[in-house]
């Protein structure tokens, strides 16, 4: 399987507004956490290595020089 | 009580008396679990060993608890297998808590028909004394010498000199080949001058092993952030005797004498067990660990075993059971090259196949290492994200990793294996310890790894007569100077000329074995060649592979 990178989120604003807001209230610790949660629910749901490395490669670009 | 420890009697050996140094073929440096299994393996195969430990004791301490099931199978070949089973406590269960909460629950083996189960816990005192017991048996081939250290290395192409300190002083020693088996802070690693490549761990832990009655089933308990005490982590093993092994992760920056006051152990055992726990304590003692190993197990004629060799983190119980392991690989490979029925090129395979396993022992107690003590905000967070998840969710629980239990290694890479030119199901492959299954004879049921005895075997699978150029190569197989033993299995109950089936159909299953099924296997009980059909040119060419002749 590929990674898909054409756009694919319905309503990008609500989307994005949503995620920040997923946030409120929480210390910097516990938002970490969150992040985790959710990286990890979204991985098990995608499965695919070839697919999470594509995913942790592009994610790390601008750090690699 | 707590245990008490037997004294050995240093004993004069004629070996100090002589003008020159005796020669030996092989001198084991150090009784250990290690150097024990090595002595008893080799003495079986009627190879005479010098044992060498510097103390008068065994292990102080319990220190290596678990046993795998692997382990298990050696000693049983080696004649122990009955007596750890017997006294050691088994269990296949683990718990893992979080904070308060338990997160779930694993089971190790869920499989019938082996032998011997997943983990037996057994104090490392009890499985040393017993394996001295079983080298006082073959006394004939074990010279086991207490209060012996050793002292002074020289090696050369040919042969080893060695120094040894007694309590009548020094004498001098000479050995065909050397076995390193003396432990983490291994003078010979020393003496030869051989860095140890890993890690090193900050974290420190307190070790407690305490004697009380305490009602609870014999399943491991791991709490990540425990409530119940100022730890990281906490372990929870039983032994016999009444006796538990407590293990906290107290940090980096705890002061390992105020930990071991008794005052402040009795507060994180009755945080753990109860208030009302008035235990005994047998053994306490603060550790940092390490993972790491040297670059080669064999220079020349010395070879490390163990952790002379290697060390991994607790976690996983990798240490002693991976330490037997290198024995048992090592035993049969140095029989044949002191009989000259291989050269020593075999032994270089001892290296490659337990420098492979090494890797993967420090792999995984790594991995567990930084999954139990994270380093960093964000790994915590991950950590914990993955047990916040885990109770309600299963998809997590697989990627809790509070240790990854002992496994044989499989080498799967190893230049002694012969691929596979047919297709198989099932677990095994070339490189993969032989599976345990129940068979049935005449006089009722055994197992079929007790039948593999320290020999090549080869293991053939029959529904009929066995044909009769096969009943021909078995024999002279069986007389072949490279002795390999036949092992023929009835499928069902028409099979002829067979003494053992397979009725429960088990061994077929795991073997994927039909009619004409044929395996050529170590005598490590490691699976070296396999076929649909017997060829018996196959066979020669994959034993001639398997010693590298």
């Amino acid at each position: 399987m590929q990674l898909n990178l054409e756009p694919k989120i319905e309503d990008p604003d609500g989307f994005y507004n949503q995620l920040i807001c997923l946030h409120d209230g929480l210390s910097e610790e516990e938002s970490l956490e969150l992040q985790s949660r959710m990286i990890l629910l979204l991985t098990n749901h995608i499965g695919d290595s070839e697919v999470l490395s594509e995913v942790m490669r592009i994610a790390r670009e601008p750090f690699e020089k | 009580m707590p245990y008490e420890y037997p004294k050995f009697e240093y004993r004069r050996s004629p070996d100090q008396d002589t003008v020159d140094p005796v020669r030996h073929p092989v001198v084991i440096i150090g009784a250990g679990p290690v150097g024990l299994a090595l002595a008893i393996d080799l003495a079986l195969k009627q190879v005479p060993v010098v044992l060498l430990e510097a103390l008068d004791t065994i292990s102080v301490g319990s220190r290596a608890i678990c046993f795998a099931k692997r382990t298990l199978e050696v000693c049983e070949r080696l004649g122990l297998g009955g007596r750890l089973l017997e006294k050691g406590v088994t269990w296949k269960k683990g718990k893992v808590f979080f904070g308060e909460d338990e997160v779930y629950e694993f089971d190790l083996l869920p499989e019938d028909g082996h032998q011997f189960p997943a983990f037996i816990n057994l104090q490392q005192y009890y499985i040393e004394l017993y394996a001295i017991e079983r080298a006082q048996e073959l006394k004939e081939f074990i010279d086991l010498r207490w209060c012996s250290e050793l002292q002074g290395i020289n090696y050369g192409e040919n042969g080893v000199h060695l120094t040894v300190g007694t309590p009548d002083g020094t004498y001098q020693l000479d050995c065909d080949w050397l076995i390193a088996a003396d432990g983490a802070r291994s003078f010979c690693r020393k003496t030869l001058g051989l860095e140890f490549e890993g890690r090193t761990f900050d974290d420190q832990f307190l070790i407690a092993d305490i004697k009380t009655k305490v009602e609870m089933p014999p399943v491991r308990h791991f709490w990540f952030a425990p409530t119940f005490t100022d730890a990281d982590s906490a372990l929870l093993h039983m032994q016999p005797d009444d006796v538990w092994r407590l293990d906290f992760q107290i940090g980096p920056k705890a002061d390992a004498v105020k930990e071991m006051q008794i005052e402040k152990v009795m507060s994180r055992v009755r945080g753990m067990l109860g208030d009302e726990i008035e235990p005994d304590l047998e053994w306490i003692s603060v550790y940092r660990f390490q993972s790491r190993c040297i670059r080669n197990f064999r220079h020349g004629r010395v070879i490390f075993s163990g952790d002379a060799a290697h060390q991994v983190s607790p976690f996983g119980a990798r240490g002693a059971n991976s330490g037997i392991q290198d024995a048992e690989n090592l035993a049969w490979k140095l029989q044949l090259v002191l009989k000259e029925l291989a050269p020593e090129s075999l032994l270089d395979s001892y290296n490659s196949e337990r420098i492979y396993a090494a890797e993967e022992n420090i792999r995984h107690s790594t991995q567990s290492t930084d999954f139990i003590a994270p380093k960093g905000a964000v790994s915590l967070a991950y950590r914990n994200a993955v047990l916040s998840l885990a109770k309600q969710y299963k998809f997590a629980r697989p990627l809790i990793n509070s240790g990854r239990l002992s496994t044989p290694t499989v080498h799967l890479e190893s230049t002694l294996n012969t691929a596979d030119i047919d297709s198989w199901l099932g677990q095994l492959s070339p490189g993969a310890p032989a599976a345990d299954a129940p068979l049935q004879t005449p006089k009722g049921e055994c197992w079929l790894l007790s039948q593999l005895k320290g020999d090549f075997t080869l293991l053939y699978f029959t529904d009929g007569a066995v044909p009769e150029d096969v009943e021909a190569e078995l024999r002279r197989l069986s007389e072949n100077a490279v002795l390999v033993k036949p092992l023929v299995i009835g499928l069902n109950s028409e099979s002829q000329g067979v003494s053992l089936f397979d009725l429960l159909g088990l061994a077929a299953l795991r073997y994927d074995a039909r009619n004409g099924t044929t395996y050529l296997l170590r005598p490590d009980q490691h699976i070296s060649a396999r076929w649909k059909r017997f060829a018996k040119d196959a066979v020669r060419k994959a034993l001639k592979r398997a010693t590298c002749n």
